[in-house]
């Protein structure tokens, strides 16, 4: 199960932010600030899963922008890693080449597609396509 | 309620909306954003943020504020949240948005929602009318986003309300609408199961939705049924083996694929719902073996996303009934995934090898060398699955490496590990190296079991661990202490404070010196100090100076616990007869049968109070958990140990005889439950051992000796003795050691009387000899039969003297060697069903100590030894003409593992206290 993910960049601030289970508010800026700290201090040639308290981080970087997913023991590490590109892929295809600040600028519409790919910690969708789908037709209702 | 604030809401004027307002709100969320990338230190975020909330505040309350601006104070807001600033006032807001937004901004209200509000908030109730509404908008998209915050957070006691909607939907031409609705009802179901029961049946139907995308979102809901009774769905496995054919023959559109791969999540999820219905479950998995096979073979492009399928794919054939073709296959996949150079692939290897490992150990021999290689890995996260796999696979043979490469990392070692420790001081300075590197990163358990494992152990054979300990706590508290950890410190007072006397030869004053020392350091903790004081006061005496000293110089303490218990320390000193009283020397001897409650529980049983129920009976009435404290510290001053027999954990090393109640105290320990059923006590006594009937022939040739039959039973228990069974069957049902000392001493002290009548003969002649034979058979077992008799006999007519006779027999006495091959005692072994394990003391003074042992047993109690294979050794014997008892020993580290088997319910018990009584006077 996936627990939360997040996207951080190199200067370890949070920009966008999204927990499968509750986490307090107060807690979760150390949190993530130790799970920025715990993938930084990594070496390029290491592998891309860190142990952290309960949970195991899968983490994957884009120019300065680290993604990072929390997950449970019993994930498929390597299945999370492709989901995460995926992801990113998606958010391509929509901003066509997608940039830190474009994350910034569209917060909302960044979270509607994770809503469409993950539910309750569980993958739900992965076909490009059908993620995006909800996501343009809101946009084409807005602009007429 | 929500009506009324729905309405209060819609009158909530601010319908206009200026051009130039719009604009500026615009320009602030550029600016905010503008300003989080230009942060450069907490206290700048601090001032930021709380100047946002503020403008955010008075935006929020302005009537003149639009939807669509409302719509950038949400997203406002969630950067306040986002970076760990309360913006509660808002989600109101984000609720009133989600109400009267147009689409866009009704779906960042929605976002909002299930961003801010978590499951059971009160808010969550103004929500339930909008959901309502928009599920019964003709607008596809508002349906769509009703049903997505319907999955995130919806209250769990409106479910109700919006179920029948939801389930409409289900079939909904649509096909995005039907997989929402599924996703919904799935998270009902983790929620409330009770309330989806009625809808199984359209689960099925998603399942066999034309559309990929509703079947896979069914996947969720069948993983987690699956889950929870795979016995209920194997009919479906047929279903879930068909679909992965398809995704694997390229059925689905290309849109599912992910570089090239069709639909690789929902083959990976697929894997998991055929592994869980596989499992040990030989015709469920016979199915699916030509899919298993087929994903293997397809998953051969190179691609991270083949291989996250390969493992999922790996791990289905090791968890459902095996079948060789498939684990050869699977065994070379996870080598190619070790061997390969890439580290995430690597990784995986090892955790695939961890979960297989488990149930085959032998394919870690084949990868040992890349194991060792990983092993001193640079990358942390490599070594520490490494260690995960190791740990899986110790035993005796390999624990001295696998636990120094353990301490190398972290100091990670799980105590259970040393249970295989090979011998004392290895142990104490393995364990002297977790404590001090370790030290307060241990597991609170850990240095409890230490101690628990040390207090166990019988006195004569673990006072060398015992004074290997107190050595060589001596030489670290001799050294630098001042770096050590608490707990390492709190373990090295206790045992000083309890074993230092077997010590001779070291002066107490220096033990004394040592620990007042470690009181001096500002570095102890105060619950250290308390640990030291107590270690101090178990000393024994004839240090009063040193004491009085102490006990000043703390009587000025600012920790009042520490004034306290130096007082104690003080009094205790000066008054060595209330130092003997609360201080018993060696006081291990424990009433375990809590004898000395009985007059108590009579009274209180008499007064009405309900009688003992064990924990199983109780746990069935109320659902709390009352598992035992079974890990409590013995701190108290005294060196008694009570502990808890059935810790499973690590008492192998010295598990056996406990103290000075040695014999009673440590018999049966584990079959007592066939003595003790659980009605209470099962009476044996009706069983017997028969008194030999009156013979019809009055002189029995030895021949015919083996014509005796059995007599009747003839109980004669004691009206007191039934008092006293009833009281104690309703005292300790359950309670293991208690009961089963209480029954064996009364076995033991009354015994069974049994008396032998027998008409003789008319007329001896003088001088000569007659022999009477009679057989003694013993049905149920008894510790001791005593065997009481007269022979009356006339000199001369008239004139009767009588001669008394009387001896005692043992179960022994009628124990014969039972002698089969190895496979009569396998077959003979699965028929029996009672059974009884527990630990016997190794006789280790020769070379073979299983075959040294067995013979002592053999020569003691006529057993017949079968065979000896390694460090197991199998042993059968009989009751004369009665029930057989196999004994199945295993040498485990310092003791001898038995395990008893015999069709007689209590056989095993008392075959077991023999042994135990051969061993312990041997």
């Amino acid at each position: 199960m996936i627990k939360f993910l997040l996207m951080v960049n190199k200067q370890g601030q949070t920009r966008l932010s999204r927990y499968y289970e509750q986490v307090e508010l107060g807690k979760r800026a150390s949190l993530e600030a130790d799970v920025v700290r715990g993938c930084l201090a990594r070496r390029k040639e290491e592998c891309s899963f860190v142990e952290f308290k309960d949970y195991k981080l899968v983490y994957r970087q884009y120019a300065a922008l680290f993604i990072v997913v929390g997950i449970t023991e019993n994930e498929n590490e390597l299945s999370i890693y492709e989901l995460v590109h995926n992801f990113v892929e998606v958010l391509d295809k929509y901003f066509s080449r997608v940039s830190e600040l474009d994350i910034m600028f569209n917060l909302d519409k960044v979270h509607i597609i994770l809503d469409e790919m993950i539910l309750n910690g569980h993958i739900v969708e992965t076909n490009k396509t059908r993620i995006l789908a909800p996501l343009l037709a809101l946009d084409k209702m807005a602009e007429s | 309620m929500s009506d009324v604030v729905e309405k209060t809401l819609t009158a909530l004027p601010g319908l206009f909306e200026s051009q130039t307002g719009a604009a500026k709100i615009t320009n602030r969320l550029r600016q905010l954003i503008k300003s989080i990338t230009e942060l450069t230190s907490k206290h700048e975020e601090e001032n930021l943020i709380k100047r946002e909330l503020s403008a955010i505040k008075e935006q929020v309350s302005s009537p003149n504020t639009t939807m669509k601006q409302m719509r950038e104070i949400m997203v406002r807001a969630m950067y306040c949240e986002m970076l760990g600033y309360d913006a509660s006032f808002t989600y109101i807001h984000a609720i009133k948005l989600a109400q009267q937004g147009g689409v866009l901004e009704k779906r960042v209200g929605y976002l909002a929602v299930s961003l801010f509000l978590n499951e059971g908030h009160e808010l969550l109730l103004l929500l339930v009318n909008t959901v309502l509404k928009d599920l019964q908008s003709t607008n596809l998209i508002e349906v769509c986003m009703a049903l997505t915050v319907v999955a995130q957070v919806f209250p769990k006691d409106m479910i109700p309300a919006v179920l029948p909607l939801v389930e409409d939907k289900l079939s909904h031409p649509k096909e995005i609408i039907r997989r929402k609705a599924v996703l919904a009802l799935y998270k009902f179901y983790l929620i409330a199961p009770n309330q989806v029961q009625h809808i199984h049946a359209k689960f099925c139907k998603a399942l066999s939705d034309k559309d990929p995308g509703v079947m896979a979102s069914s996947l969720h809901i069948y993983l987690q049924l699956i889950r929870e009774s795979p016995d209920s769905y194997k009919d479906l496995t047929g279903s879930f083996v068909t679909i992965l054919k398809q995704v694997l023959g390229g059925k689905l559109p290309v849109d599912f694929n992910y570089h090239s791969v069709p639909a690789p999540w929902l083959q990976i999820q697929l894997l998991r719902i055929l592994s869980l219905l596989g499992k040990e479950d030989q015709s469920t998995s016979e199915l699916m073996y030509e899919v298993l096979d087929e994903s293997l073979r397809r998953a051969e492009m190179n691609h991270n996303i083949t291989y996250a399928i390969l493992y999922e794919c790996v791990k289905a054939v090791y968890t459902i009934h095996p079948k060789a073709e498939l684990l050869e296959k699977a065994a070379r996949c996870i080598g190619n995934f070790v061997l390969s150079p890439k580290i995430n692939l690597k990784y995986l290897g090892l955790k695939a090898l961890t979960y297989v490992v488990q149930h085959d150990a032998k394919l870690a021999l084949q990868h040992q060398m890349t194991i060792i290689e990983c092993l001193d890995h640079s990358d942390f996260t490599i070594k520490r699955e490494t260690l995960e796999l190791l740990f899986r696979i110790t035993n005796a043979q390999n624990v001295t490496v696998i636990v120094e490469k353990m301490l190398d990392f972290l100091c990670y070692v799980p105590i259970k590990t040393l249970t295989f420790a090979p011998d004392n001081s290895w142990f104490i300075q393995t364990m002297n190296d977790v404590f001090s590197i370790g030290g307060d990163l241990l597991q609170q358990d850990d240095p409890n079991n230490f101690l628990r494992l040390l207090a166990e152990g019988k006195p004569e054979e673990d006072d060398q661990l015992r004074l290997y300990a107190v050595e060589s706590y001596l030489t670290v508290l001799k050294g630098h202490t001042s770096h050590l950890p608490q707990c390492f410190l709190q373990v090295m007072s206790w045992v000083l404070g309890e074993y230092a006397h077997l010590q001779e030869s070291v002066d107490r004053r220096e033990v004394i010196r040592l620990l007042t020392q470690l009181l001096d350091q500002r570095s102890v903790s105060s619950e250290t100090r308390v640990w030291i004081l107590s270690a101090l006061t178990k000393i024994p005496e004839g240090q009063t100076d040193l004491i009085l000293d102490l006990a000043e110089s703390l009587s000025s303490s600012q920790d009042t616990v520490l004034r306290q218990q130096a007082q104690e320390l003080r009094h205790l000193s000066q008054d060595s007869q209330l130092r003997e009283w609360v201080l018993v020397e060696n006081s291990c001897a424990v009433d375990s049968s809590l004898s000395f409650l009985d007059g108590f529980v009579s009274e209180a049983l008499a007064a009405g109070a309900a009688p003992y129920k064990p924990p199983h009976q109780r746990q069935e009435e109320l659902s709390l958990n009352l598992e035992p404290y079974s890990f409590s510290l013995p701190v108290s001053l005294s060196s008694c140990s009570i502990t808890d027999r059935q810790s499973p954990t690590l008492l192998s090393v010295s598990s056996g005889l406990s103290g000075n109640s040695a014999e009673l105290s440590t018999l049966i320990l584990e079959g007592v439950k066939r003595v003790w059923g659980k009605d209470g006590y099962l009476p044996q006594k009706e069983a017997t051992a028969p008194p030999v009937d009156e013979p019809s022939a009055a002189v029995q040739p030895a021949s015919q000796q083996e014509a005796a039959e059995r007599i009747e039973p003839r109980p004669e228990p004691s009206t007191q003795n039934q008092d006293k069974q009833q009281l104690a069957s309703s005292l300790f049902v359950g309670l293991g050691v208690g009961s089963s000392v209480s029954l064996v001493r009364k076995l033991f002290y009354d015994g069974f009387t049994a008396s032998l009548r027998g008409n003789v003969m008319d007329c001896l002649e003088a001088r000569s000899t007659s022999v009477c034979h009679y057989a003694l058979l013993m049905d149920d077992p008894h510790t001791n039969v005593s065997l009481t008799g007269t022979v009356s006999y006339q000199t001369q007519p008239g004139h009767t003297n009588t001669l008394p006779f009387s001896g005692t027999l043992s179960t022994a006495d009628f124990i014969r060697p039972l002698v089969v091959t190895t496979e009569e005692y396998g077959k003979l072994w699965l028929s029996l069903s009672h059974d009884v394990k527990q630990n016997l003391k190794l006789l280790t003074d020769a070379g073979d100590p299983l075959r040294t042992t067995l013979n002592a047993l053999k020569d003691a109690l006529q057993l017949h030894v079968v065979d000896i294979i390694g460090s197991e050794g199998i042993v059968a014997c009989r009751l004369l003409s009665g029930a057989p008892c196999l004994l199945h020993c295993r040498v485990n580290g310092a003791a001898l593992a038995m395990w008893l088997r015999s069709p007689h319910p209590a056989l095993p018990d008392f075959i077991l206290y023999h042994c135990q009584r051969a061993l312990a006077h041997h």
